[in-house]
């Protein structure tokens, strides 16, 4: 933009290859895809497991969530599912959130709310897992 | 950067209220505001993980909301906001792959998804109550 084309010797088409003006070229559009792929088979079993632990004891709920294959299954299901969260909501702050502060704060806190919340519930699943 | 000058009033591609709302459109939204929907249900789930690694008491108020009335009427509108954008994510894959673009089967897609959702969510509580009762 603040270069004139014609100025560089280098062409549009090899400035824009690989990262382009974003310097991020296609990796956000290729996480949300990836993710979304990994959320679908992962939150099939992390469904199934919700329906049975609803209404369970605590001591049933902690011996059915301690399992490996569960906890497992569940602590992945977070990382995909936040990882997912945090892109698609940056989107909707870039397309909504047009002034430079408020939108950078806003940024800033769905990165902030994905972590805590990923991080948390994995902290909880491998609480119960090891028993604690 | 440069200053970009910003005083020139420049044409503006049209938005949302130039269009007549289409189906296609609709889903578009919709998949939007579901996305945003299941953000904050992400954080009850946790919030219920999180009570049933602290103790026995919490994990009984957990347990005791969402088993309320509201809690279940929340789960259900979740169970539903969960399949209606994993399906509409599937529609996405579809498109991905350059299928199903044209207006014959965007149309389609569209309808599946809703009738697919609105049947998998009710499938899914005639499983949930035949499992737990």
């Amino acid at each position: 933009m603040s270069t004139p084309s014609g100025t560089s010797m280098r062409t549009a088409r090899r400035r824009v290859s690989g990262l382009g003006s974003a310097r991020s070229g296609t990796e956000h559009f290729w996480m949300q895809r990836v993710t979304a792929l990994a959320n679908i088979p992962l939150l099939l079993v992390f469904l199934g497991i919700l329906i049975a632990v609803a209404g369970s004891t605590y001591e049933e709920a902690h011996a059915l969530l301690g399992r490996p294959f569960v906890a497992i299954v569940m602590a992945l299901a977070l990382i995909s599912v936040t990882n997912h969260m945090r892109i698609g909501m940056q989107v909707v702050i870039e397309d909504y959130v047009h002034a430079e502060g408020p939108k950078v704060v806003a940024l800033i806190g769905n990165i902030f709310f994905c972590a805590a919340v990923g991080l948390a519930g994995v902290f909880a699943v491998l609480k119960i897992g090891f028993g604690g | 950067m440069s200053q970009t000058p910003r005083s020139i009033d420049r044409p503006l591609s049209p938005h949302l209220q130039i269009y007549r709302p289409m189906l296609t459109m609709m889903m578009s939204i919709v998949h939007r505001i579901t996305g945003v929907a299941l953000y904050f249900g992400t954080l009850l789930l946790v919030l219920w993980l999180v009570a049933a690694a602290t103790s026995p008491e919490a994990y009984r108020l957990a347990s005791a909301i969402s088993g309320s009335f509201l809690g279940l009427v929340v789960l259900f509108g979740y169970s539903w906001t969960l399949i209606h954008h994993t399906l509409g994510g599937i529609r996405h894959f579809i498109w991905d792959t350059g299928h199903g673009l044209g207006p014959e089967w965007r149309e389609v897609m569209a309808k599946a998804t809703i009738g697919g959702s609105v049947a998998l969510t009710v499938l899914l509580w005639v499983v949930i109550w035949i499992v737990k009762s």
